[in-house]
């Protein structure tokens, strides 16, 4: 089966600033695959370039086979950005109608996809007198209302309480199991073992593209943190000339 | 554009709406307090004979002026808000098409526009007694017409800017020159060339004609529907404009 999506020496540059530096890879079909790297990577970039809004310079990204950002993808890509977009001063479940209403499902699928994300009892209130963290839930209900068949979560889990984390992340691997495609950012290195694949990026670069096992004997350590700070070491090397570690 | 994603989005809007009750105030009195002041400052002059009075003639100008004005500064921070707060690039990752919400802002703020007129109106003519020789209804009609008219440049408008901050300095921009040349202060012929040709080229000059060709014809005019025509297509345009101007792909 052809891969949900497949990126060709993807070059973005902005405010004069090379965020992304030629990065090729694929995500396979009905998998959770994790897009792991520290702050200012250039995550979120790929993650805009796969849903169409990103202005690239250079290089293809094919996303379920046809040009990322094509008008009928918008029906099949739900998107999660970083910092939670609902309404504000709408209530959740108003939030989560009117996305519904975006991809044509109904009010029962609002209701439970508020539900999924553990706010059925905050369901009445308004987006701005929840928590940060039932904040980003609200967000994650309406980017998952769709039922897309490719789902791109920036950091889902940030702010998130244990119990909660376990719970979404038990999920995604439901609905990969259901043969949705998930491509998850995070920064937090535990979050990288429960991914089926995963893509390392720093500096706009690509630094591992593989299953967190291979990675792991590919590093010789069992500890992923270990595992990516070896391969960064390893890679150094081979950095192009004026590109300085920060 | 697609009619459900249109009627949700307009629902949405109003939804919004309808949970600030201090800007649903806001929208509904400040014409009428404004209105207020218009009366008592007029209600001692003397009125020439065999023309309308001076509070009469002004009001009626007022009532298309005021939805303008404040549905313009209500769009472009609406509109800077979906910017702001990351909506407006999540939206355009869905279905929504770009008409969609723009028509849908132009619905809801239209709505609410319409409430805003008829109450207006309802006090001019009630409680000040205003006169006009055409109907009120269509004074009311021409008001709403007026505000979408502020949606939709105000919508155009929040294209170009990037905050709210510089969003409030269209209005001067915008808006002042299209009050000082609509006629309003100076009769439009009585203004010199240049002047007039600006007055042409501004639609709220349009919109305050069609109100005083209610004022002082009992029925509908030609140059009237002229007027109201000439609006409805600066209002399409400027929502063109503002859909081409919304980029889905951004740096």
């Amino acid at each position: 089966m052809d891969d949900a999506i497949t990126v060709r020496d993807l070059v973005v540059d902005r405010g004069g600033r090379r965020v992304l530096d030629g990065i090729s890879c694929a995500v396979p079909r009905g998998a959770v695959t994790g897009l792991l790297g520290p702050s200012g990577s250039g995550k979120t970039t790929f993650m805009r370039a796969v849903v169409g809004v990103q202005l690239v310079s250079a290089g293809t990204v094919t996303v379920l086979g046809q040009p990322a950002g094509t008008p009928a993808l918008r029906n099949r890509v739900g998107y999660l950005t970083q910092a939670p977009s609902v309404y504000a001063d709408l209530t959740v479940r108003e939030n989560a109608r009117y996305f519904a209403a975006l991809y044509g499902r109904g009010r029962a699928e609002a209701d439970e996809a508020v539900s999924a994300v553990g706010l059925a009892e905050a369901a009445g209130q308004l987006v701005a007198t929840l928590s940060g963290g039932q904040r980003s839930r609200a967000s994650l209900a309406c980017a998952l209302v769709g039922d897309p068949e490719l789902v791109i979560l920036d950091e889902p889990t940030v702010g998130q309480d244990p119990v909660l984390r376990a719970d979404l992340w038990a999920r995604f691997h439901a609905m990969a199991a259901a043969a949705t495609t998930l491509l998850v950012s995070s920064h937090v290195m535990d979050e990288a073992a429960r991914c089926d694949r995963l893509l390392l990026i720093r500096q706009g670069r690509l630094i591992a593209d593989d299953s967190p096992a291979a990675i792991r004997a590919a590093a010789g350590v069992d500890d992923l943190d270990e595992a990516f700070l070896r391969l960064i070491r390893a890679g150094a090397g081979d950095a192009p000339a004026g590109r300085e570690a920060s | 554009m697609n009619p459900r994603i249109l009627a949700a989005t307009t629902g949405r809007i109003l939804r919004q709406l309808r949970h600030d009750r201090r800007t649903i105030a806001l929208l509904v009195l400040v014409p009428t307090v404004l209105l207020t002041l218009v009366y008592f400052m007029y209600v001692d002059q003397p009125t020439p004979p065999g023309q309308p009075s001076t509070f009469d003639r002004i009001a009626l100008v007022m009532l298309g002026i005021f939805p303008f004005v404040i549905m313009f500064l209500v769009t472009s921070i609406a509109m800077l808000r979906e910017r702001t707060s990351g909506t407006l690039e999540r939206l355009l990752t869905t279905p929504l098409g770009k008409l969609d919400l723009l028509f849908g802002y132009g619905i809801a703020f239209g709505l609410a526009a319409a409430v805003q007129a008829a109450v207006a109106a309802g006090v001019a003519y009630w409680i000040f007694d205003l006169r006009t020789v055409g109907s009120s209804s269509l004074v009311i009609g021409i008001a709403v017409l007026d505000a979408v008219l502020g949606v939709a440049l105000g919508l155009l408008c929040s294209a170009f800017a990037r905050t709210e901050f510089q969003a409030v300095q269209f209005l001067p921009v915008v808006v002042i020159p299209q009050l000082l040349l609509c006629g309003l202060f100076v009769a439009r012929d009585q203004m010199a060339g240049w002047l007039q040709a600006l007055s042409d080229a501004f639609p709220l000059s349009y919109a305050i004609e069609a109100l005083q060709e209610v004022g002082a014809n009992a029925e509908p005019t030609g140059t009237m529907w002229r007027d109201v025509g000439v609006v409805f297509g600066a209002v399409v345009l400027a929502l063109v404009l503002a859909a081409a101007t919304l980029r889905r792909r951004t740096g």
